[in-house]
């Protein structure tokens, strides 16, 4: 048990590393977030109210395609690279891929969303700092990271890899979306706790049998 | 590899038509004309048996997928694959008849109903389903990778149903969906065609997938022989 969680580590360490050295893809997935915040407040032409509304929408579609910006190179660098062949020949169980992966892209969706939080909360107008937000946010990007690790390990063995992901992702994470961005709202407009509640209780739903079902088939998917 | 077609599909494919004629003939002339939606209701004789083929269909391909990881044979792979892509096209059947059925109860082609949307991202998930296969250049690959999608797809289809059903309880319903179908009430006559338009989607069912599995295995085997004589 104790080397297994040693793998995982030393897998999201390793990307983490390769990430702080090149730190290419928190700055592409950071800069494509706040463009993202930016051209729906042109595209929609918000005024107050309507910003209240839609708030958390924005802010859960940037984090989605931010996120699949970050899921499209954790697999597709290592085959550049040749170096999924390595991580495959590692005496550890194929599962703590897949975990170390999942840490390491999390922890980038984590950034982006730590940074463009605050860009939100001025450009508009509204005051994401509050806790039960931050707990969806983290459900959420578990729920969306989880099936995304999965899938991207799929897409980046494609020949259209970069095109395939979200179109494989997209339609099998409606509930992530929807149950976050229904709980986000909920918060944001101070709705009944019980209502709320509902959308957590789909959220957590959903990452565990999805998280479970990941790990279940994920030898299935890089075995040579 | 390549056979004739068996005695069984010959006779299938016999009573599909057969069936086909005949439930036209029900649907049109011996099922009465429903008072409350008028002729637009007799699209639901093969609505109904569609949609629920479809999920029969996508099922399907969720234990070819399951016995394929498990046993390595691609037979099972070929199947679920047949499955899919005969469940797309009763998938299809099911959203445009549905279509034709809502415009003039409903006054709309479409609406964000739970159901609809969930089928609508259902039949997303299975178009992404047939892009990824031909993605893949490495047939065991594909198949791996196929099925595999085939089942978390399939496992995402009540959870986005359950949540798409809570995010539109909540606000007022617009058209009375479930109550205009529950309150219709069935006559005998109506009973029977709607019972035999349903084995009727089952048979035909059991006929494209065979034709479409058979279809897929000689391909795979042309496949093989194009291998061997391109290494002879």
């Amino acid at each position: 048990m104790k080397s297994y969680l040693q793998a995982i580590l030393a897998i999201a360490h390793k990307d983490l590393a390769a990430e702080i050295r090149s730190r290419e893809l928190v700055s592409a997935m950071l800069v494509f977030s706040l463009l993202v915040v930016l051209i729906f407040n042109f595209a929609l032409d918000l005024d107050k109210s309507a910003r209240e509304n839609v708030a958390a929408g924005v802010l859960w579609v940037t984090f989605t395609f931010a996120g699949t910006l970050g899921l499209n190179r954790t697999f597709a660098a290592e085959k550049d690279r040749g170096s999924l062949d390595g991580l495959l020949l590692a005496p550890v169980d194929r599962t703590a891929i897949y975990f170390g992966k999942l840490i390491s892209t999390m922890t980038f969706m984590l950034l982006v969303e730590i940074v463009v939080l605050p860009v939100f909360t001025i450009l508009y107008g509204i005051s994401l700092f509050n806790l039960p937000l931050f707990g969806v946010i983290l459900l959420g990007t578990f729920g969306y990271g989880g099936v995304g690790t999965l899938l991207a390990c799929m897409a980046a063995q494609t020949r259209t890899r970069d095109v395939m992901l979200p179109i494989l992702l997209f339609p099998v994470t409606v509930p992530v979306m929807l149950s976050a961005v229904r709980a986000s709202t909920g918060i944001l407009l101070n709705a009944e706790w019980s209502d709320i509640l509902t959308w957590i209780n789909i959220l957590v739903v959903y990452d565990v049998i999805f998280v479970a079902v990941a790990v279940m088939v994920f030898d299935y998917l890089i075995e040579e | 590899m390549t056979t004739s077609t068996p005695k069984v599909l010959q006779t299938l494919n016999i009573v599909s038509i057969l069936m086909f004629i005949i439930s036209l003939g029900l649907i049109f002339f011996y099922a009465p004309r429903e008072v409350v939606m008028g002729e637009a209701q007799r699209i639901f004789y093969y609505h109904v048996p569609s949609a629920w083929v479809s999920f029969l269909a996508f099922g399907v391909a969720v234990v070819g997928g399951i016995a394929f990881l498990r046993t390595g044979n691609h037979k099972w792979d070929r199947l679920g694959l047949a499955s899919v892509e005969v469940g797309i096209m009763f998938a299809l059947m099911t959203l445009f008849s549905g279509m034709l059925w809502a415009r003039p109860s409903w006054n709309t082609w479409w609406t964000w109903d739970p159901r609809l949307t969930t089928y609508a991202i259902l039949l997303l998930i299975y178009f992404a389903y047939l892009m990824l296969r031909q993605g893949i250049e490495d047939p065991d690959k594909r198949a791996r990778f196929g099925s595999v999608y085939g089942i978390v797809g399939f496992i995402s289809v009540p959870i986005t149903y359950f949540s798409i059903y809570l995010w539109r309880t909540i606000h007022p319903a617009l058209f009375g969906t479930n109550s205009s179908e529950t309150k219709m009430t069935m006559e005998p006559a109506m009973l029977q065609t709607f019972i035999f338009c349903n084995i009727f989607g089952a048979v035909l069912y059991t006929t494209f997938l065979w034709h479409r599995f058979r279809l897929e295995n000689d391909t795979a085997h042309v496949e093989e022989l194009r291998m061997k004589a391109s290494n002879a």
